[in-house]
């Protein structure tokens, strides 16, 4: 088993506030990550992949074919988008970035021809800030 | 002899904003910026590089303090900026572009008071990993 990954990159605003509190209690909680007027990020996607490599291509699944998947499938969706407004898989959702990284599971995943499998989603958010997903619960 | 030194100090904000030019229309603001001006704003995480060239003090060694730099930096550009909307947060950027050439401006214009007359002063700002500006250029 060998792993692949792609690394993908999308900016964008969003702000973490809960519609179920007052303003005093999304900013004691979310700090000025609540800022009403959004703030933004470059974030940086990292798709962890697995499998055997096809003995012709020598290939787990095309690196480049695996770019313009996520491309289509993840980062249209996300780039100069607000994350809050703008993207229909995080309609309802908190926007934080865990919450987002399992948005993009699911909306990269199925598109994975087998027998390739996704194995991890990195998505930084600063340089200090990431989050890693296998999937599942 | 010349015993000029250049100083750094390295900081960063998240921002929103959006590139749009009021006296055009949306259909010529998405010409010329593209998904950069598309209403709902989006973000970066800025990378600030604030240099500061001088000779070294006798008595300190210090060309400045990059405590007091830092200080100045986190007074005077990251409280207005970071976590902010350029576009409407912020008194600088009401009616003016925030691209990463007039943001460099701005911030050299807020530091360039607070930093002794005879220091040359630089800004080197990244918006992204790949695109990042200077003023004054050399």
């Amino acid at each position: 088993m060998v792993y692949l990954t792609r690394v993908e990159h999308f900016n964008a605003a969003h702000k973490l506030y809960n519609p179920d509190w007052s303003k005093e209690k999304n900013d004691e909680v979310f700090g000025k990550c609540a800022n009403e007027n959004w703030h933004g990020h470059n974030f940086e996607l990292y798709v962890t992949i697995k499998g055997e490599p096809d003995p012709e291509s020598g290939f787990i699944f095309d690196a480049k074919k695996l770019g313009g998947l996520i491309n289509e499938k993840v980062i249209e969706k996300l780039d100069h988008q607000n994350l809050n407004v703008d993207v229909d898989f995080m309609k309802g959702k908190l926007c934080s970035i865990e919450n987002l990284v399992m948005g993009i599971w699911k909306e990269l995943e199925p598109h994975l021809p087998s027998p390739v499998q996704l194995h991890c989603l990195k998505l930084v958010e600063t340089d200090k800030i990431f989050v890693e997903y296998y999937g599942g619960k | 002899m010349d015993k000029k030194v250049a100083v750094f100090r390295k900081e960063h904000f998240n921002a929103a904003h959006r590139l749009f030019n009021a006296d055009w229309d949306d259909k010529k603001n998405m010409e010329v910026f593209g998904k950069c001006a598309l209403p709902n704003y989006h973000g970066h995480n800025y990378e600030l590089i604030v240099k500061v060239v001088g000779e070294p003090d006798e008595k300190t060694g210090y060309v400045m303090d990059l405590k007091q730099l830092s200080d100045l930096v986190e007074e005077k550009i990251l409280e207005r900026f970071d976590h902010k909307n350029l576009n409407l947060d912020t008194e600088e950027f009401k009616n003016l572009n925030p691209t990463a050439e007039n943001i460099a401006i701005v911030i050299y214009e807020l530091l360039r008071p607070h930093i002794p007359k005879e220091k040359d002063l630089q800004i080197r700002l990244y918006e992204t990993p790949r695109n990042f500006v200077e003023y004054p250029a050399p």
